[in-house]
């Protein structure tokens, strides 16, 4: 079965776990600068939204990479950057519509959510379940069964 | 190392910023944050100078913990001396600040002298320099750190800055990061603003600035300890749903919560104020005051408070900067700029709390100085005539006119900007300040909470619950139930909370950690992270050390034992109603006690033994 990270604003609350999870798993470091998953502030709203890649399947900078560094992990579903292949050009940086990967000067290659091999860490980390690790088929279900309680299987009648 | 081992000198006179190591050896004796940087501000400054002098210091203080996966470890601290107290002043922050500062690779900042011109100072990693801020003088905090995002093209920047209170030399000033949380107490931001000095904006993005000592132990015993603040009915529950507000009802049901200028022990409007009503939907547009809880920096507690106001609220009609969410009111805010003063409307509250946010002044002196106007208002002492608007207890007219009056230093608002003791003073009544030290007491009564007393009277930056929170055994039962008038064993508790305080205050944790971990439980993610032996007993040992630093630089400063005390209204006023009725406080029954399990003398002066024992 092929798992999705699932974000849920609702239940984030801008620890940021997540992000030193991410760089820790990367870099051995907390700092955050360097995680693959963002959380952002929305203050005026009172709203913390964390927000990674969503490895799609026909992936934009998948496509867009010249030197064919960007592979699909058939295991996770997960696009991988391969970092010796890679270049720095950063095409791919610009082809994604959802600028979840990105440019790494101290590397000189890009780095995206590589879903961490299939165990990814910020889900790991994330103390309120903002971020799970879900069925890739069944990401809706959360959410079906919030409205599935909502209905009244026994109407009143007027 | 957990230490970025190096500390950022700025010196504002010359405009140098230069890089020197910390001193480990002293990092062994006082882990970091708050007892580190006393460490260095004690040895630097005379403890006789004028806190607004340029020789006065003023240092930023991260812990081997700040910047870290430890659940809370994001704290940071401002060490100066005060000038509300002139007593050493400490005041602790969250946020995201302290751990960009650490991932920017410094454990400190010591300001010294003070700038020709307005400055602030930018941090990008290992560079550092001050840029002129002549454009941000006179703006509020909300706008200087959106000034400086846009200036510098860097939405990750972390800001943080000193509002118009800062500016004006409000005397209990803050320092605020991130929006929204405070360096809050005891003047830390009158002291910034009498340097000239207007932000820290800082960026980091080093991996390789520190490292844990065993990056395994840590991660383990990390995880360990966040599994026990989940598990715990406060830091597990109660702290998110309501955060501190948690505490309202229940200390109003007990009597200990002081109400208009503490003439009363009991709030009838406590209800109206408290957690719960914060989950309330207004009848005005059926939302509710809470949007929702947030965390600061690495936090699995999220206590925070995110509220909307309703936007038909008298105080903000016509002001969209305050329609949308921003930081709401915790328990010490909401008794401060609410019971304090008879104010029992949660928006005029919220409103009161958003201006202290955005102009960088603390709520808790805030609300209680009006309190204690109100009270001189009511005697006749100060008129209608002198104030410009009426005074009388809870009107929310009035806390609206002062919140706005204060930070701008305009009319009225330029004499609360002076605290309750120097308000009371010129009016004639002193001893109607509620005060230790100078410095307002929060919201708990030292007559309805005996240990809570002794720790108002002998805390080393004046009246403080955030010293030696003995809340914690009189109301909650942790580590153990304490009869609230019981004195027998206080001083003793007391001590041991002073001291464990000052260990976490130190190791860039949140004390609210302490409502589930006890130091078992905070002892091995220190000692995974830091080098060296960071055993319980050394751990005890460093924060009795800090304790009596902060003591001695006091003595120093030319307080003394005297200063130990309470405001005859606690000493001699019985409570009126409730559970504590009839209660005094009985300070001098306890005082002795506690010097003596100092290891001080009578007049409590830290005897030559307790200096050699702990090397201070
Ligand atoms: S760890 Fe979870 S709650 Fe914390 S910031 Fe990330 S998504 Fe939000
Ligand atoms: S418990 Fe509250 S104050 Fe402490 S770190 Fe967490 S959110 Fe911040």
């Amino acid at each position: 079965m092929q798992k999705s990270l699932h974000l849920d604003p609702n239940k984030c609350t801008g620890c940021l776990q997540c992000e030193m999870a991410c760089a820790w798993e990367n870099y051995r470091s907390f700092t955050v600068a360097k995680s693959r998953i963002k959380v952002f502030t929305f203050h005026r709203e009172g709203r913390f939204v964390p927000y990674t890649c969503t490895q799609c399947d026909e992936a934009w900078c998948m496509t867009a990479c010249p030197v064919d560094a960007i592979r699909l992990d058939p295991e996770t579903g997960a696009k991988i950057v391969l970092e010796p292949t890679c270049v720095g050009c950063k095409v791919c940086t610009i082809a994604c519509p959802f600028g979840t990967i990105n440019y790494v000067a101290q590397t000189g290659k890009v780095q995206k959510c590589d879903l961490c091999g299939g165990a990814p860490a910020c889900a790991k980390a994330c103390p309120t379940g903002a971020i799970t690790y879900v069925d890739s088929d069944w990401t809706g279900f959360g959410k079906m069964r919030q409205w599935a309680g909502k209905t009244d299987t026994n109407p009143a009648t007027v | 190392m957990a230490w970025t081992k190096n500390v950022l000198r700025v010196n504002l006179e010359t405009g140098s910023c230069t890089t020197e190591p910390l001193n480990l050896a002293w990092a062994q004796d006082y882990l970091g944050q708050r007892g580190l940087a006393t460490k260095y501000l004690v040895s630097e400054i005379d403890p006789k100078v004028d806190p607004f002098s340029p020789k006065n210091k003023l240092i930023f203080v991260t812990g081997p913990l700040t910047g870290t996966m430890a659940a809370t470890g994001g704290r940071y601290s401002v060490v100066t001396k005060g000038p509300l107290t002139g007593a050493i002043a400490c005041s602790n922050s969250g946020g995201y600040f302290g751990a960009e500062l650490k991932f920017a690779g410094w454990d400190m900042v010591i300001f010294e002298g003070a700038s020709p011109k307005p400055v602030y100072l930018l941090i990008q990693d290992g560079k550092a320099e001050l840029v002129d801020a002549a454009h941000l003088w006179g703006k509020t905090v909300w706008e200087t750190e959106e000034m400086l995002k846009r200036f510098h093209q860097d939405p990750q920047i972390r800001v943080a800055a000193i509002g118009r209170a800062g500016e004006n030399r409000v005397l209990y000033a803050g320092i605020v990061n991130d929006l929204h949380r405070a360096a809050g107490r005891s003047g830390v931001g009158a002291v910034m603003g009498s340097k000239n000095l207007k932000a820290v904006a800082v960026r980091g993005t080093r991996t390789d600035a520190y490292t844990m000592a065993d990056p395994e132990a840590f991660m383990r015993a990390t995880e360990a300890g966040k599994q026990v603040l989940a598990a715990n009915g406060v830091t597990g529950q109660g702290l998110p749903t309501y955060g501190t507000q948690v505490l309202m009802n229940v200390i109003n049901e007990l009597g200990a919560l002081p109400t208009r200028n503490h003439r009363d022990i009991q709030f009838e409007g406590a209800q109206a104020i408290s957690g719960e009503a914060m989950h309330t939907k207004r009848p005005t547009d059926g939302k509710a005051n809470l949007v929702t809880n947030g965390a600061c920096f690495g936090c699995t507690i999220a206590c925070g408070r995110i509220s909307r106001m309703d936007p038909s609220h008298f105080s903000i009609q016509d002001k969209p900067q305050y329609q949308g969410a921003s930081g709401g009111v915790e328990y010490e805010a909401a008794w401060a700029l609410g019971a304090a003063n008879g104010v029992s409307d949660l928006e005029t509250l919220t409103y009161a709390n958003f201006l202290c946010n955005e102009d960088g002044f603390d709520p808790i002196s805030f609300g209680a100085t009006v309190g204690a106007a109100m009270e001189l208002y009511e005697l006749g002492l100060l008129t209608k005539e002198q104030v410009g608007f009426e005074l009388p207890f809870g009107s929310t007219e009035a806390m609206v006119k002062l919140a706005e009056l204060t930070a701008r230093g305009e009319g009225f608002g330029k004499e609360i900007g002076l605290g309750s003791k120097r308000l009371c003073a010129k009016y004639g009544r002193p001893e109607l300040s509620m005060t230790v030290k100078g410095q307002e007491f929060p919201a708990y009564d030292g007559r309805g909470l005996q240990g809570m007393g002794l720790a108002y009277a002998t805390s080393n930056r004046g009246a403080c619950h955030l010293r030696g929170y003995m809340v914690s055994p009189e109301v909650l039962g942790i580590p153990v139930k304490m009869e609230p008038q019981a004195t027998e064993g206080k001083p003793a508790m007391l001590k041991a909370f002073q001291d464990l305080t000052a260990v976490v205050d130190s190791s860039g944790l949140c004390l609210f950690t302490t409502f589930a971990w006890g130091l078992s439980d905070i002892q091995p993610q220190i000692q995974a992270a830091c080098e060296g032996d960071w055993s319980e007993e050394r751990l005890l040992l460093v924060g009795e050390r800090i304790w009596n630093l902060e003591r001695e630089f006091n003595l120093a400063a030319g307080l003394t034992g005297k200063d130990d005390t309470l405001p005859p209204r606690l000493l001699k006023e019985p409570a009126k109603t409730g559970p504590q009725k009839g209660a005094v406080s009985k300070l001098p029954q306890m005082l002795p006690e506690y010097y003596r399990v100092r290891g001080w003398t009578p007049e409590g002066v830290p005897t030559a033994e307790t200096r050699t024992r702990l090397g201070v």
